[in-house]
């Protein structure tokens, strides 16, 4: 599966914006598998903020709530009287336009505890609880597609997801070299050790000249041509994973995960840190489209995260740990339609909690429906293997 | 409040004098910290890392096979590709007990739990240090901390003093193993014959450096002259060769090389008596005023702060000349004395340390030599290699080095990301640090997206790289 390498200098870009990939394959079917279903499933960790990637500009209290980071609807891109996209998603517009894309407004797993861990693993295990499952629900998938057939997995990085982990044959492939510090946990550090004589300008010193080699790489590297290069770089990521998916034999189901969404503080609006992380997923959908050709007629991808945030704007113009978000679905197998699930607004008394929005579809409902109508699981299997104990949240069926 | 003392108390015995916590370490010393650690003190020493390693007479003896073999080859009249490349895989399969011995004395500091004890000895180790230089030392590295100073870590100074230069590694390691006194028998025999067969004389680098580095230090009141009549003393001190195969690979003194007469040495006159002159003058260096004052200074710096109390010092000087250098008695004082325990974290970890520590806090151990030696290397600490017979340096200044810290974080995403999966980091950092957890670390841990970010940020905070 390997014969044709992604880009090394395209991944390192992409792993350097926060992303990481892991996928399996099944074995090489008679026609090569071109003709299967795909699913690609886009982990956004730290909490997406639903509100902001599909702000809902028709809400009476939409306003008053986000304050600093509301959006005004002129600054948007248009959905319907409801809902709009921010403004760093244009080329998810363009398929919400065509109706290739859809939008999940008010989606949260069943956990509840606002930890990033806990939900993140509920997200991916398909458990009903915390520490419900070793294994992700991805993986118990593979499986049941393919009863007592080897399955490869594959994962870029240390380690592979949760989603993805499991009995399944995994291995790891990873880009290899120096792995640079994640800007994130440079900058969290930078703040930790803001008081620190000795760590403080250590730490300084040293990020300066891992900046001034990085400029000097992609110097040598003539990268930067493009239009917008961490865009571009996700844009590459996207077709590379692609290019795996449409080989012989390549894989079917992908999981990518995408960190950087625990927006705390100054999150930003039209530019900030969101809308530049909402680009890399934009572009990251766009080179899986233009990647996958003819086979994005057979595809769908799913971007969610493991909870929403606040409906307030906090006291750092940003937003905490709440409950519902938003999932973006995209690929051509989707059905044209509206909004997914119901949206129970924004009132004070809607309010889950009385601060965050809340959900009306159940992560597992949403994954059980494509996998029963796109893969054609059937529902015995997604409702006791896959998600187990999940009777109480059916299969969301129709979209595909 | 004398709850929170204790707990306080607890966390810093863990961390600061052990080698960091293992899951429920810190909660295990709280009854008494003090008890705790004094209970790690024991006669015999410290534990070795893999107790049924060959010794040194092992090590020695493979070395001298492959030296027989490397002459073999050599003479065979194979092509000089072919030939290379045979003594290259002798000498890598040789070589290989080195990484393994490495390896499982780190897995014996990242389970172990006498954390204070085995801290106490890699104390001694590095004090009396042996590098993996040279080809010999290579191969005993490991088994000079197992014989020479494990076993005398927690007895007199001047025991382990003796125990430690007589040991093949040291003698090989600081040229000793080939000083020959210039009037010795030996020595004129050679020069009797017609066209000296072989240069033989002096060697001055171990008697410099135990005067230099292991005793009174370079303040300490010593000129040339010492170290030259050192030197004298100390020749015949040697490693029993195949002639002799009672001795073979283990320290002998050889009579015939050693050079005959009365020494001076810091004022004091040592009449000739062979091997017992040069024990004589160790154990008198052992016992000097300087060597006790720098030494109870260099203890206070590794485990308390790099400017220690003056009232700690002080006390460990006292306990030092009451117990005529009863490592045990420095220890106890060490532990007893209220200002070693200052709260804030003072040293920062070296490389091996944080390794060390970092594993322990997830309680797991490296499998292969491979997952710990490329990071140590990188860090600037290769595994068994100090840069020089002082030993590795103790300053945070030399270790804060800003690509080292950008290095410490590229580790710390890695192996948090291998070892997060279903854990709890808050939990970790508190079972890891105790009240030393400042709030600030904690909020930032709890901030973090992922398991492996939250865990990085741990290993990474400020308390968690000092100690």
């Amino acid at each position: 599966m390997n014969d044709t390498s992604p880009s090394r200098r395209s991944l390192i870009g992409a792993i350097g914006a926060g992303m990481t990939l892991a996928f399996a394959g099944r074995s090489l079917a008679s026609d090569g598998g071109l003709s299967r279903p795909k699913l690609v499933i886009v982990v956004c960790r730290g909490g997406m903020d639903g509100l902001a990637v599909t702000p809902p500009i028709g809400a009476p209290d939409y306003p008053g709530l986000r304050g600093a980071i509301a959006f005004s609807p002129a600054e948007t891109l248009p959905i319907d009287a409801d809902f709009a996209l921010h403004p760093s998603l244009g080329g998810f517009h363009r398929l919400i336009i065509s109706g290739e894309a859809r939008i999940v407004p008010a989606l949260a797993s069943p956990d509840r505890a606002r930890s990033h861990f806990e939900a993140q693993d509920v997200l991916e295990s398909g458990a009903s609880s915390a520490y419900g499952a070793e294994t992700g629900w991805l993986n118990r998938t593979l499986q049941v597609l393919n009863p007592g057939r080897a399955v490869e997995a594959l994962s870029v990085g240390a380690t592979a997801p949760l989603i993805l982990r499991g009995p399944a044959v995994s291995g790891a492939w990873s880009p290899g070299g120096k792995t640079a510090a994640s800007s994130r946990l440079s900058s969290l550090l930078t703040d930790l050790y803001a008081g620190d004589s000795l760590l403080g300008p250590a730490l300084a010193q040293g990020l300066e000249t891992e900046l001034m080699a990085a400029t000097a790489l992609a110097a040598a590297d003539g990268a930067g041509a493009l239009t917008a290069p961490a865009q571009g770089e996700s844009i590459s990521l996207g077709r590379t994973v692609a290019g795996f998916m449409v080989q012989p034999g390549g894989p079917d189901l992908v999981a990518i995960s995408a960190d950087g969404y625990d927006t705390h503080a100054n999150q930003g609006r039209v530019t900030g840190a969101l809308s530049v992380r909402l680009a890399h997923l934009d572009g990251l959908v766009e080179g899986l489209r233009t990647g996958l050709g003819a086979a994005w007629r057979r595809t769908v991808v799913v971007c969610v995260t493991e909870f929403g945030r606040t409906a307030r704007v906090n006291g750092t113009r940003g937003t905490d740990h709440g409950t519902g978000s938003t999932a973006l679905l995209a690929g051509g197998a989707l059905k044209p339609g509206g909004i997914v699930g119901d949206w129970p607004g924004l009132a004070p008394a809607a309010l889950f909690e009385g601060r965050d929005l809340r959900p009306t579809v159940d992560s597992r409902s949403l994954f059980k429906g494509l996998l029963l109508d796109h893969l054609g699981i059937d529902r015995r299997a997604l409702d006791r293997t896959v998600f187990p104990d999940s009777l109480v949240a059916p299969p969301l069926t129709g979209l595909v | 409040m004398a709850g929170a003392t204790l707990e306080l108390k607890a966390a810093i015995a863990v961390t600061r004098f052990g080698l960091g916590a293992l899951p429920g370490e810190i909660q295990a010393a709280v009854a008494d910290p003090g008890r705790w650690l004094e209970d790690q003190i024991a006669p015999t020493g410290s534990e070795s890392a893999a107790p049924g390693r060959a010794r040194t007479v092992q090590r020695m003896a493979a070395l001298t096979r492959y030296q027989a073999e490397q002459v073999e080859i050599q003479k065979s009249g194979q092509d000089a590709e072919a030939t290379a490349e045979r003594l290259r895989t002798l000498r890598r399969e040789l070589q290989a007990v080195t990484a393994t011995d490495f390896l499982e004395r780190f897995k014996l500091d990242a389970l172990t739990a006498q954390g204070f004890r085995r801290r106490w000895s890699l104390f001694w180790s590095n004090h009396l240090t042996v590098s993996a230089v040279k080809l010999s030392t290579s191969l005993l590295c490991g088994p000079y901390e197992q014989e020479a100073i494990q076993p005398h870590v927690f007895g007199r100074f001047d025991h382990l003093l003796a125990s430690a230069i007589q040991h093949p590694a040291m003698l090989l390691y600081l040229d000793q193993a080939g000083s020959v006194g210039p009037n010795s028998a030996a020595a004129v025999r050679l020069r009797n014959r017609p066209r000296g067969a072989r240069d033989a004389g002096l060697n001055e680098n171990l008697a410099r450096e135990v005067l230099e580095l292991h005793t009174v230090g370079v303040d300490g009141g010593y000129g040339q002259s010492d170290v030259t009549e050192l030197a004298r003393c100390l020749t015949g001190w040697t490693v029993g060769d195949e002639a002799r195969p009672e001795t073979a690979g283990q320290f002998v003194f050889r009579a015939n090389t050693h050079e005959p007469g009365v020494r001076t040495i810091m004022g004091r006159r040592y009449a000739e008596g062979g091997l017992d002159q040069g024990l004589r003058v160790l154990h008198d260096l052992a016992t000097h005023p300087a060597t006790v004052r720098r030494l109870c200074l260099k203890l206070a710096r590794h485990f308390v702060s790099e400017t220690p109390p003056p009232d700690l010092v002080g006390r460990l000087v006292q306990a030092w000349q009451r117990s005529e250098g009863d490592l045990s008695e420095l220890a106890r004082t060490l532990i007893r004395t209220p200002a070693a325990w200052r709260p804030e974290p003072q040293k920062l970890k070296t490389p091996y340390e944080w390794l060390v520590s970092s594993y322990r806090a997830v309680n797991r151990s490296p499998k292969t030599y491979g997952q710990i030696a490329p990071t140590l290397t990188a860090l600037g600490q290769r595994p068994f290699y100090p840069p020089s017979p002082e030993g590795w340096p103790d300053e945070a200044a030399y270790w804060a080095a800003p690509d080292g810290l950008i290095k410490r974080i590229s580790w710390a995403e890695r192996f948090s990301a291998s070892v997060s999966a279903q854990m709890d980091p808050s939990a970790v950092a508190r079972a890891s640090l105790g009240l030393r957890l400042s709030p600030l670390t904690e909020r930032t841990l709890a901030r973090a997206e992922t398991r492996k970010e939250s865990l990085a940020l741990l290993l990474m905070s400020p308390e968690f790289q000092r100690r």
